[in-house]
């Protein structure tokens, strides 16, 4: 079987471990730094807008032989920019290319004519305006915005307030880094790239949730034993859930990741690529910041609490003696692994 | 495989398999056999994947008005239009300005057309303005007047036959004899309902002679001669023709008293209204609902603050005057839609319009007081078809690269579940198929249509209905890594991912719905999808996955842990019976450098 499925069972077992929560602050670091480029790629260089955003050209010509594929290809030659071709009923073409004003559409409108072997007076140019994009932008930041608040009060009511509060900072984390990559990279941003910033922002917080509910059930009973404080629980619980993760992650990237390489990259969709890169980009980042950031996070949040901090010392206080006494922490604890067991009041054998 | 295991039944908490499988194998037969029966087999594309048609618009610069066409006001009237051929919000349609004056509307191939472009352009601004006066459609000749009204009370009420047309009101009202029994009320909730009246009688419509006098008196106000140039224009109203129809009410200021047109029944009614009160604007909402007390149509409107205190003024007034001045009339583009009659002041905000309607009428009325206010009126520029804004090639590009996708998806899980991922695949199949089957319903339904993004969320609810299957699935194999057999396995395993499951689609629907009722378009759109693909994995999950993996646990290929059947207990690790715990953990502690 896959060496994956073995590490399922090690983890299971808790022979292998990954240190998450302790060296969070490694992480912190690593995504402060990302989201930080981030900021500073989105200052520096800005967003590409597309047509819909940001407006554009819109040529009109008359009755045409001109195939669709040249005449986007002359288009885009023309302008520099991305262009969108459609097939008129009368004949004719609609091309619609973004970023581009009222001067330079005269001269794309006379390289149109001649690449194309058009009468320049058959062609009609007119200047897209923004409106569009704008009411989609402007009403997916609302949506956005009721959604974090509904969904943290849905958290704070099923799970607790700490875990609300890491799960907003891990989407809005998850977010900073898919924009971020849109300035670095130049793709343009289209509606299609909003909707695929919206769908991360709902992937995110189901991987954040998954990975918090494996937590919540293992810290259940957590101050009536002292094996375990929590931040050990909660890397246990990361680490439970650490192959479904792993899993989840990569069914989600496959499909996707297909749609930006060979259907973007190869084949040369120009649309695809749009929406496949915000996607691939946030889901990645979606996963990573569950296990990395979301869950440290709560641990940080939740050893304030000053119950954890007394089941700090009472663990760290138990082991200190059990080292003393030279007993393995193992056999100190070997009958207290069960939580049924430990509920029952073992914690009597502290010394 | 094997035959299951005998001499154990199941137990009473692994329920009874067979019947939520009967219930998901039904669903999947009805919902593909309704998809045939109503010939709609497969979704209808959105215009970036099928073409349709585009609408270009040109706002009309009204004489004295021309700086109304602003970006603003373009703007404002963007999010209308788009509203209202959105619908549901779900028809992918898209509309955007062009230039200073266009607004370009592109409508996905299978809308209907022609209602879409009734949508778009042919109304424009609505006002609600007092009825002054009331006559049949054509300058009736005056013999036929004695004739029509009482036939109007009496037999000529087919079409609501239920109601009473108030019969006194035709033959008493004597300077607008022709105003005949209203057509609908407006009252307050509790009080019954007129129904509407008769149509006009084919005489009248029949009658072309131009005849002045048939309008009797002028209406109380006006004396001096624009009212009486108002009159003659009314006298000489043709509504039957389409021309002097369209003509009638337009360019009209909404401060002035204006004649107008409008189909009462099946003919042609034509009115002197007062200066308009009420705008659309002051109408917050408008909705055709049932009425399940009386279960009929009506239509209930919402006004502003602003908008219900004028309603208030205006409905006090008319509720003090005679048929058929108590009525007002609702006028879309310069045509009477609607003239309820008013019995009493309407305060708070709120008032319904009852009598008469159909389903679709009622609808209509509805969307065109919801979103009727545009503030500006637009002419059709041109209607052309389009082809797809993407390529062909592009979207077979994305089928491939999705097929792909979904083969390195089916490769992985086999290579992680083995036999396990024969279940996870027929779910995602399952899933497929009840998707695909809503999907292409629902464009008949609803009018919804797949665009691309759409497409690349379906693409990602792939991942969120393998999590399903996945966290299910170590749950099950962590409770065999715990030393138990399978079937208890499965069994203990459910409700713990079932919790995960639900709590996790929760927030992914949430998402989906927030989107859904917040934003507009496009957006929309792939909200629907989201939340469909969401509430359809938790179906396939319980209704199918669970059931499987009960009935699978009694085969012995599963049970026994076959080492291809993904469940092997050795190479999961279970535990050995007698077990002591190994876990170091991941606990820093240093004391394990001490272990002896």
């Amino acid at each position: 079987m896959s060496k994956l499925g073995d590490l399922g069972a090690k983890l299971y077992r808790g022979e292998v471990g990954y240190d998450f929560v302790g060296k969070r602050f490694l992480w912190y670091g690593v995504s402060i730094l990302i989201t930080i480029t981030a900021i500073v790629a989105l200052a520096v260089q800005g967003l590409n807008m597309g047509i819909e955003f940001k407006g554009g050209a819109v040529f009109t010509t008359a009755k045409t032989t001109v195939s669709v594929a040249k005449a986007t290809e002359v288009a885009e030659k023309a302008s520099g920019h991305d262009a969108i071709v459609q097939e008129l009923g009368t004949g004719g073409l609609r091309i619609q290319i973004s970023g581009v004003d009222t001067d330079a559409a005269t001269d794309v409108k006379k390289q149109l004519a001649t690449d194309l072997k058009i009468d320049q007076a058959s062609i009609n140019a007119d200047l897209v305006g923004p409106s569009w994009g704008e009411q989609i932008a402007n009403k997916a930041w609302t949506g956005l915005g009721v959604f974090m608040v509904l969904v943290v009060i849905y958290l704070a009511i099923a799970f607790e307030w700490r875990m609300a509060v890491a799960a907003l900072i891990a989407l809005i984390h998850d977010l900073t880094i898919t924009v971020g990559v849109y300035a670095l990279v130049g793709f343009e941003v289209t509606p299609g790239t909003v909707i695929g910033l919206l769908t991360i922002l709902g992937y995110s917080l189901y991987d954040t949730v998954v990975v918090f509910d494996g937590l919540k059930e293992g810290s259940k009973d957590i101050t009536k034993q002292t094996r375990w404080t929590y931040s050990e629980v909660a890397n246990r619980s990361i680490n439970g859930t650490l192959v479904r993760s792993i899993n989840t992650t990569v069914v989600a990237l496959l499909p996707v990741a297909a749609l930006l390489f060979i259907g973007g990259g190869f084949l040369g969709a120009g649309m695809l690529n749009d929406i496949s890169l915000s996607l691939f980009v946030g889901l990645a980042a979606g996963a990573y910041s569950s296990i990395f950031i979301a869950t440290p996070l709560v641990v940080d949040l939740k050893e304030r609490e000053p119950a954890m901090k007394a089941l700090k010392k009472r663990v760290l206080a138990k082991r200190a003696a059990a080292a003393a006494k030279g007993e393995s922490p193992d056999e100190a604890y070997a009958a207290e692994d069960e939580p049924q067991v430990v509920s029952q009041g073992r914690s009597g054998r502290r010394r | 495989m094997a035959a299951p295991k005998k001499g154990r039944r199941p137990t009473g908490a692994q329920g009874r398999p067979g019947r939520a499988l009967a219930v998901i194998l039904i669903a999947m037969v009805a919902l593909t056999a309704g998809m045939f029966i109503s010939k709609q087999t497969t979704p209808r594309l959105g215009i970036d994947l099928a073409g349709g048609t585009s609408i270009t618009l040109k706002a009309k610069s009204e004489p004295g008005k021309e700086s109304a066409v602003n970006e603003t006001n373009m703007n404002t009237a963007v999010g209308i239009i788009d509203r209202r051929v959105n619908g549901l919000g779900v028809s992918e349609a898209e509309v955007q300005t062009q230039g200073r004056d266009h607004i370009i509307v592109n409508i996905p191939k299978g809308t209907n057309e022609q209602q879409a472009r009734e949508q778009v352009g042919t109304t424009a601004q609505l006002y609600f303005r007092p009825v002054i006066a009331f006559a049949d459609g054509s300058p009736a000749a005056p013999e036929a007047t004695p004739s029509a009204s009482p036939s109007a009370s009496g037999s000529e009420a087919p079409k609501a036959g239920d109601g009473k047309t108030s019969p006194s009101a035709a033959p008493s009202s004597s300077a607008t004899s022709q105003g005949r029994a209203l057509s609908e009320a407006l009252k307050a909730p509790a009080a019954p309902t007129p129904s509407p009246s008769a149509s006009e009688s084919k005489k009248a419509d029949d009658t072309k002679a131009p005849s002045p006098s048939a309008s009797a008196s002028a209406p109380a106000t006006g004396d001096d001669a624009a009212a009486a140039a108002l009159q003659a224009k009314f006298a000489a109203l043709d509504c039957t023709d389409e021309a002097q129809r369209a003509a009638a009410g337009k360019g009209a200021k909404p401060e002035e008293p204006i004649i107008a047109c409008g189909q009462r029944g099946d003919a042609w009614g034509k009115w002197v209204l007062g200066p308009a009160q009420v705008n659309g604007q002051d109408v917050k909402e408008a909705k055709g609902v049932i009425d399940p007390q009386r279960g009929q149509w009506i239509v209930t409107m919402q006004f502003t603050d602003k908008g219900a205190d004028k309603f208030a003024k205006i409905t006090g007034e008319l509720a003090t005057k005679q048929m058929p001045q108590n009525q007002f009339a609702i006028v879309l583009d310069g045509q009477v839609i609607s003239d309820p009659s008013v019995s009493q002041a309407l305060t708070g905000g709120n008032a319904e319009i009852s009598g008469g309607f159909t389903q679709q009428s009622a609808q209509d009325l509805g969307n065109m007081l919801s979103y009727g206010a545009l503030p500006l009126s637009f002419t059709e520029d041109s209607v052309t078809t389009v082809t797809a804004a993407l390529g062909g090639e592009q979207l077979k590009a994305g089928l491939i690269a999705g097929a792909i996708g979904l083969l390195l998806v089916v490769i992985y899980l086999l290579a992680y579940y083995r036999g396990l991922a024969f279940i996870a695949i027929i779910s995602l199949l399952v899933s497929a198929i009840l998707t695909y089957t809503i999907m292409a319903l629902l464009g008949k339904g609803i009018g919804f249509a797949l665009n691309l993004p759409a497409v690349c969320g379906a693409i990602v609810a792939i991942g969120i209905t393998a999590d399903s299957f996945i966290v299910y699935f170590e749950r099950i194999r962590d409770e065999i890594r715990e030393g138990r057999t399978l079937r208890p396995a499965v069994e203990r395993a459910w409700p713990r991912a079932r919790r995960t499951i639900l709590v996790s689609d929760f927030v992914s629907f949430l998402a989906a719905a927030v989107l859904f009722i917040v934003t507009v378009g496009k957006v929309q759109g792939f909200a629907f999808t989201l939340g469909l693909t969401t509430l359809l994995d938790v179906v396939v999950v319980f209704l199918f996955t669970k059931p499987v993996m009960t009935l699978v646990a009694r085969t012995k290929f599963f049970a026994s842990g076959h080492p291809w059947s993904g469940l092997d207990p050795k190479r999961l690790g279970a535990k050995p019976p007698l077990r002591r715990s190994r876990r170091t953990g991941s606990a820093p502690a240093p004391v394990d450098a001490k272990e002896a």
